[in-house]
């Protein structure tokens, strides 16, 4: 019920994300502490598309899992909607680069599990996950597994079902990295026109820098391992933006990314000398 | 010229083809499958028509290792006559109802247990080694505490049945919570999710794969359990039964015995199969095919 009137304020105070001073350490399986993240600070306004592009390894999907409350920070303070986070965040959905689906429910069983876990009743359930389905063109495979599925068609039900609750903070962790070019393209192309329906603060981690420019209004550029930030892009190309593909080709668009991948190059390949140091 | 005729010859062309390739798909299937029968015919001539021809011509000698005919002979007289004690109905009722209570027991107590360690890292360190310990004993010698201390009533063959049905469920059950996808975990719990949500939601569906497949061979136990403690001391059973041939040298009636537990388990085998199709209908074809073998 809570997430019917969250619903209406998507873009309300309470859908801001803080990060100031976070600092993630681990202890490694040898007993080794590893610093993960170390001094982040953003801010994602409520409603704004925010990416986070770096090398492998950096601490992106760490910074998210802070964010959710999935994982405590070690140092520093995440605050959504001005409140620290403590346990669970409310009002949040996750999508993984893994479809992170039920096979053993239907794609109607794993699109209602959201409202079905905040206790709507399930008749309420099945209407609001057809009306979902409808939505991300999956009308008519209600009855089918995952398993009978295309890996894009899995995509669609894995974003109806992180939309279903009307989250006003959306987190994905690399959710189209699995996808081939011309499906990726399609999915980035459909999240774009259902954000701008339901408009929830996005905090998108990707290694795709063009998906990043495509989709953002801001995108962080973080450095190789412990990960901090260390540019920040806004990305002014105007909404609604329509098909990612075609995009790709303007202008404005080609500068950007430029401008974003010489920041990001650095550290990419520093990242890269590490690994194959190590190796 | 060429653009008129020759998609029509096409056309013709596969739609002859598609056809034959269909019907010679069909044949090729069906002498497969009349093949596969006669091989398997073969096979069971060949076992059990060899036994009969050793032992028929003194190669191998009946009075110790029985004989098909004989063995056939005394099934009739089992099913017509019954034993000493009575029908031979009564005694299969009696070590089926053993195996399945134990069955039963031993499958709830497996499943509930598993779950739990599997979901409590700590509990499952502390006790790890114990049940290492438990599972290294040759279980079957229970069953001599069992009768020496239940007696010879139903109740110490349901304990040994159970026994052995715990430990193999349980692993599965345990080893089901360990492999379940920490992604849908996560998942459901940034959903918001209480922990028996997501047992509800994620451990147990998650699990119920492994559990499913342990008992196939679980309820094989659950028999063995069964038979073994009636063999240590009983009163009814088929355990009885050929422990008693085996007193007076008869191997025949042993195998016999042996026989109709066997047919009781293959039909067992089968309704947890049908079981195991319901409960798991979503699962891809291929895998199920594999489990079928």
């Amino acid at each position: 019920m809570t997430q019917q009137h969250l619903a209406g304020g998507a873009t309300a105070e309470s859908a801001r994300i803080e990060i100031s001073h976070l600092t993630k350490r681990f202890v490694t399986p040898t007993g080794e502490p590893f610093t993960a993240i170390r001094d982040v600070s953003l801010t994602i306004e409520p409603g704004q598309f925010c990416a986070i592009v770096g090398p492998t390894g950096c601490g992106k999907s760490t910074t998210l899992a802070q964010v959710s409350g999935l994982a405590r920070p070690s140092g520093g303070t995440v605050k959504v909607g001005g409140r620290d986070v403590d346990g669970i965040t409310p009002g949040v959905s996750f999508m993984f680069q893994a479809d992170a689906l039920f096979p053993w429910k239907t794609v109607l069983g794993n699109v209602m599990i959201g409202p079905v876990l905040n206790g709507m009743p399930r008749k309420d359930a099945v209407a609001l996950a057809r009306d979902w389905l409808r939505r991300v063109g999956l009308a008519g495979f209600e009855n089918r597994h995952p398993h009978q599925l295309s890996g894009g068609m899995r995509k669609r039900v894995a974003m109806a079902a992180a939309l279903i609750n009307s989250p006003q903070i959306l987190l994905m962790d690399e959710p189209f990295g699995a996808l081939d070019v011309q499906t990726k393209a399609i999915m980035q192309t459909e999240l774009l026109g259902l954000w701008e329906q339901l408009r929830p603060s996005v905090l998108f981690i990707t290694h795709d820098l063009d998906e990043a420019v495509a989709l953002a209004d801001k995108v962080l550029v973080m450095t190789s391992s412990p990960g901090s930030i260390k540019e920040t892009f806004e990305i002014d190309l105007p909404r609604p933006r329509g098909s990612v593909q075609e995009l790709r080709h303007e202008p404005r668009f080609l500068e950007l990314q430029g401008r974003i991948w010489s920041s990001l190059k650095d550290e990419v390949e520093r990242a890269y000398a590490r690994t194959a140091g190590a190796a | 010229m060429n653009t008129t005729t020759l998609p029509q010859t096409e056309v013709q062309g596969t739609v002859e083809t598609e056809s034959s390739i269909r019907a010679r798909a069909r044949e090729a299937r069906r002498r497969r499958t009349t093949l596969l029968w006669v091989a398997r015919a073969a096979f069971a001539v060949f076992v059990i028509g060899g036994w009969q021809l050793f032992t028929d011509l003194g190669w191998v000698n009946a009075f110790f290792y029985g004989k098909p005919s004989l063995i056939w002979q005394s099934l009739v007289q089992l099913f017509t006559q019954g034993t000493e004690f009575g029908s031979i109905w009564a005694d299969i009722a009696v070590t089926l109802r053993e195996a399945v209570y134990g069955f039963i027991g031993g499958a709830i107590a497996g499943i509930t247990v598993g779950l739990l360690l599997g979901q409590n890292r700590f509990l499952s360190d502390v006790l790890s080694p114990y049940i290492k310990i438990v599972n290294a004993i040759p279980r079957i010698i229970l069953g001599s505490i069992f009768v020496v201390a239940f007696g010879l009533g139903t109740f110490p063959k349901v304990l040994l049945a159970a026994v052995l049905v715990f430990f193999i469920v349980f692993f599965n059950a345990f080893q089901g919570v360990r492999e379940v996808d920490p992604n849908l975990v996560s998942n459901v719990k940034v959903l918001g999710a209480s922990p028996l949500q997501v047992a509800r939601h994620v451990t147990i569906p998650s699990a119920l794969t492994w559990i499913i497949a342990s008992l196939h061979t679980a309820f094989g136990f659950a028999i063995i359990g069964a038979l073994v403690a009636e063999v240590l001391g009983s009163q009814r059973g088929i355990g009885l039964v050929i422990v008693q041939a085996q007193g007076r040298m008869d191997p025949n009636t042993v195998f016999a015995g042996m026989a109709i537990m066997a047919v009781i388990t293959l039909v067992a085998e089968y309704l947890i199969t049908l079981l195991e199709k319901r409960v798991l209908s979503w699962r891809p074809p291929s895998q199920a095919e594999a489990a079928g073998l």
